[in-house]
């Protein structure tokens, strides 16, 4: 058993430089939340430590030698170091209570006023991501990808058009509940700049695992001609022949702003050109990519919203070089 | 004080037996209302859907072995991973835990059978029935897929339209009537049916476990009714409770169903836990270490249970004050939990061992309920849990607990009163052979969930993409599984291997000190031959511990004790002390129970199937069987109760 927990550990070591693990974190909240996780775990681990050695000791000191009667016991003794064992086990829970109530305290709510305001609307099996601003006109959408600035806090609204999903991107922070009729408020500061995955983590129906997304922390210059860039109409719209294959076969769901293409049931599509990956964090961003999930939708991802096109060669080609146009 | 009973044979015996027999056939077989053959059908029954629920966690290791494995698709995965979460909560551990009580307590408690009989072997039939319930849409691939925890709205018509949550929550509300009047039964049983003298300081720990487990059972199953009730009503008739364009709240359903799913988990382990208590301190040949501490601590845990089920939902956005007053409650859980620990360590340590297959289950469990213990030490931060939660460290933390604490001490129970149940031993030697494999197949399955929950990987999955990192810890979880279940089937090979040839046990194999061990094995229908008469925590080894100058009556002939042969009778006490006050008439053998659950099962189906003429054919049913029921029958001058002064 000792054993195990020795190679548990020495894995869980290991383990850290996963894309998800958030015991090494790069935010404030995810930090001190990761300081609280290598705590307790240390804890956790000397309490088994402990207890299996007691364990080994009890039995090699019982084994059997010589005959096995009943006689009378008294056990004062034992009691006594019993008393001992659970006072000491007290003063740790009530170090890790006060520990963990302290952390909470420190990162339910932004030190400082959040910089930049976001919704995250959570839907069976994507995200809409709305970037708010006090100026209506520097509102905009966009899906399956966060951009962020470094080192600001950012606020995140979080609520669900359908059923419960969870927002959780673990060197991050921890995870909140995306509930319909509800807005919950979190927030995320990144302290490096880089890429970062999320993931749902209610269970939402079919493609609950399939419900991933991106988080791009850039430096604030970076961020802002981002920003500037996803503000402008996509690039290629004036008169371009592909935008009537795709307001035939795809604008009923999907928006490209500043196109007639204004459907509302899938992810809004300005800008994809410059998105990581489609089909919520499924697959890279690339034609050959696209061109497949257009056509085999239900065999990449079964039980998407998205209907299976099937379209022509041409239409595809169509499509896709429109799309990935929309830098 | 205690005769050699095996060999007895009086026309005393012969008398009570014509007396509590049951009837032969297929009659017989239904009307039964002996609790050591509704004890066995529980075990065996709970057993079953043990492996049932195994081989469907066995399918979804396939699937999850290596990333994007495409062996089951995400509707099939999510229809076995709720049935084996339904399965595994619902029919499988409180049914087998009952099973252990409803076949131990009479013997345990020194009575002849439950308090009510008929209601023992309703609680059965229903049971059986609510299993079959919930498995009926399996076949036709409609089975429950929104999880054992079926979290609105994603349960809702709008999302969910089959008929696979309206199997779940039909099913669970019959379940549900199993589990409440097994529950009540329990508690009139340890009110009033025990031997004179057997006081509540002296009741055996798996007595106290279950006792508090049904009391909170009452409490909580209610609730899960309810939520379901109201979940079914959304669904099929338009209501709004969880409804969200109609008002409704999610989260309603979440306060519903922890209130009733946290009691719930230390159901399952209180009376499992009872288990270790009074088996583990036979091979250390010596009393457990502390029985106030472990007894107070089994009451002390349930009742903080009820205060913690907001861990459940710490992500859900409820402000941090009342999460903190959660998770402080959580941590506070503990403490209880820690006690027992170290009394059972204790006893180890102070003990004279021998190292029988129960032995190392018992011991095995005890290091299984600390690592899963303090696990769930992690999750009751709620930072940390805002982490956790949702992971694949939840998973490895909560089989910890329900196979650590559960399964664990339930094939240790097993192994130690298959020979009072059967009158024949099981194989020691492979009986080492299924600890160890278990024990290893079970760490090797799931000690690297922790791993895999830290790395990052959310439950209920039905795939992973590479990238994640977590192939490799996902393999090794998957073989681990197969070697559990290797376990599982020696474990079941042992069993039949003893049942045709194993050793003759006698009546006390182990020489433990309890009351059960004072009978034969298998014990006569009506227990024991005269009342026995109680001195002590430990009828049988009083005369060697020498706590006292009182001795344990426990014979066949008059002078021994109440023979009570005028009928089906046994002795009713008063709650507390155990003093004798009143002669129970039992009821015979009857149909009664298993019609009433058949005319459940008729009402439910037609729920189901909203069959107006089904339901109506299962009312009528109902109503008419409860008045056959509870029309009293006419006592014979003779029978009088008999007042004891």
């Amino acid at each position: 058993m000792k054993r195990l927990i020795a190679i548990g550990l020495t894995i869980s070591l290991a383990g850290c430089s996963a894309p998800l693990s958030y015991l090494d974190a790069t935010s404030p909240v995810g930090g001190s939340i990761a300081s609280l996780g290598w705590g307790l775990t240390a804890i956790s681990v000397g309490v088994c430590l402990i207890v299996g050695v007691l364990l080994l000791v009890a039995i090699w000191r019982g084994s059997p030698r010589g005959a096995a009667t009943v006689v009378p016991v008294n056990d004062r003794a034992p009691i006594r170091w019993i008393g001992v064992g659970v006072a000491i086990s007290t003063v740790f829970l009530l170090g890790s209570a006060i520990w963990t109530l302290v952390t909470v305290h420190s990162i339910a709510g932004s030190p400082r006023p959040a910089a930049l305001s976001i919704d995250v609307i959570g839907q069976e099996w994507w995200w809409a991501v709305k970037y708010r601003s006090d100026d209506p006109s520097r509102e905009f959408t966009t899906a399956n990808q966060l951009v962020i600035p470094v080192d600001v806090p950012v606020q995140i609204n979080l609520t669900s058009r359908d059923v419960i999903h969870s927002f959780w991107v673990p060197k991050l922070g921890g995870k909140m509940d995306m509930i319909p009729s509800r807005t919950n408020v979190t927030w995320l500061e990144a302290d490096k700049i880089g890429d970062y995955r999320g993931q749902c983590s209610e269970f939402c129906g079919l493609q609950h695992a399939n419900m991933a997304f991106n988080v791009r922390v850039m430096s604030q210059a970076d961020f802002d001609a981002w920003r500037n860039q996803q503000l402008q109409p996509a690039a290629s719209v004036a008169g371009d022949p592909r935008l009537r294959t795709f307001m035939v076969r795809c604008a009923a769901c999907h928006t490209v702003r500043g196109t007639p293409a204004g459907g509302i049931l899938g992810p809004d599509l300005s800008h994809f050109g410059s998105r990581e990956t489609l089909a919520a964090g499924l697959l890279p961003n690339t034609p050959e990519n696209l061109a497949r999930w257009i056509n085999n939708t239900q065999t990449i991802k079964p039980g998407a919203k998205m209907p299976e096109l099937h379209m022509l060669a041409s239409e595809t080609a169509d499509v896709t070089g429109y799309l990935e146009d929309l830098k | 004080m205690v005769a050699q009973l095996d060999t007895v044979d009086s026309p005393e015996r012969r008398k009570l037996l014509g007396i509590w027999e049951t009837a032969p056939g297929l009659y017989g077989w239904l009307a039964s209302v002996d609790h050591k053959t509704i004890g066995i059908r529980y075990l065996c029954t709970a057993f079953f859907f043990l492996v049932i629920g195994g081989i469907e966690a066995l399918v979804m290791r396939a699937q999850l072995a290596q990333p994007d494995l495409k062996l089951l698709s995400p509707d099939a995965y999510n229809q076995l991973f709720s049935m084996h979460g339904t399965t595994m909560m619902f029919l499988y551990a409180l049914p087998m835990l009952s099973g252990f009580s409803n076949y131990l307590w009479p013997l345990m408690l020194g009575s002849r059978d439950m308090a009510f009989p008929r209601l023992n072997a309703l609680s059965y039939w229903v049971f059986l029935l609510a299993g079959v319930f919930l498995y009926v849409s399996f076949p036709m691939g409609q089975a429950p897929n929104g999880g054992w925890f079926a979290y609105v709205p994603n349960t809702n018509l709008q999302y969910d339209p089959g008929i696979n949550m309206d199997v779940f929550s039909l099913g669970l509300i019959f379940l549900g009537i199993s589990t409440v009047v097994g529950s009540a039964n329990f508690i009139v049983t340890l009110l009033r049916c025990r031997a004179p003298g057997m006081s509540v300081n002296r009741l055996p720990i798996i007595v106290w476990g279950t006792f508090t487990a049904s009391a909170a059972n009452l409490l909580a199953v209610p609730a899960v009714s309810l939520a379901c009730a109201m979940l079914w009503l959304d669904r099929r008739y338009g209501t709004h409770f969880f409804d969200v364009p109609g008002g409704g709240q999610p989260l309603l359903w979440q306060h519903l169903f922890w209130i009733f799913g946290h009691p719930w988990v230390y159901a399952l382990v209180l009376p499992a836990m009872g288990i270790v208590s009074d088996a583990l301190p036979v091979f250390c040949r010596r009393p457990l270490v502390g029985y106030t501490l472990v007894a107070i601590s089994t009451v002390a845990t349930m009742i903080l249970g009820f205060g913690v089920w907001v861990h459940h939902m710490f992500a859900t956005g409820l402000p941090v004050m009342s999460l903190s007053f959660f998770s402080a409650a959580s941590f506070v859980i503990a403490v209880p939990s820690a006690v027992a620990v170290f009394c059972w360590i204790a006893t180890i340590w102070t003990g004279k061992l021998q190292f029988k297959t129960p032995f190392l289950f018992f011991a095995g469990f005890v290091m299984l309920f600390v690592i899963g213990g303090v696990s769930g030490f992690m999750t009751a931060s709620v930072a940390l849990d805002w982490q956790l939660t949702d992971s694949y460290f939840v998973v490895a933390h909560l089989h910890y607990v329900l196979l650590g604490i559960n399964v664990f001490p339930v094939i240790g129970g097993i192994y130690f009163w298959f020979p009072k149940m059967t009158g024949r031993m099981l194989d020691e030697r492979l009986g080492r052979w299924t600890f160890w494999t278990m024990f290893v197949g079970f760490n090797v399955a799931f000690f690297p969930m922790h791993i895999t929950g830290l790395m990052g990987m959310p439950r209920r999955v039905y795939t992973y993409p590479a990238e994640m990192g977590v192939g490799w810890l996902n393999l090794i979880s998957s073989l681990g599984a197969l070697i559990f279940a290797v376990g599982v089937l020696l474990f079941l090979v042992n069993i039949v291997k003893g049942l045709r040839s194993g050793e003759p046990a006698g009546n006390n194999p182990w020489d433990a000190p309890t009351l059960e061990w004072s009978t034969t094995s298998p014990p006569p229908v009506y227990n024991f031959a005269t009342i026995p008469q109680v001195a002590s925590r430990h009828p049988l080894w009083e005369s060697r511990l020498k706590e006292s100058e009182e001795r344990s009556v426990i014979g066949d002939k008059a002078s021994d004790g109440m023979v009570l042969d005028k009928g089906k009778e046994t002795i009713g006490v008063t709650p507390l002390d155990a003093e004798p006050n009143v002669v129970l008439k039992m009821p015979g053998d009857s149909i009664l129970p298993f019609l009433l659950a058949l005319g459940m099962a008729v009402l439910f189906f037609g729920l189901l199937s909203q069959a107006v003429w089904l339901m109506v054919t299962g009312v009528l049913c109902e109503i008419a069987i409860l008045i056959v029921w509870l029309t009293p029958k006419p006592h014979p001058a003779d029978e009088e109760v008999e007042v004891y002064e």
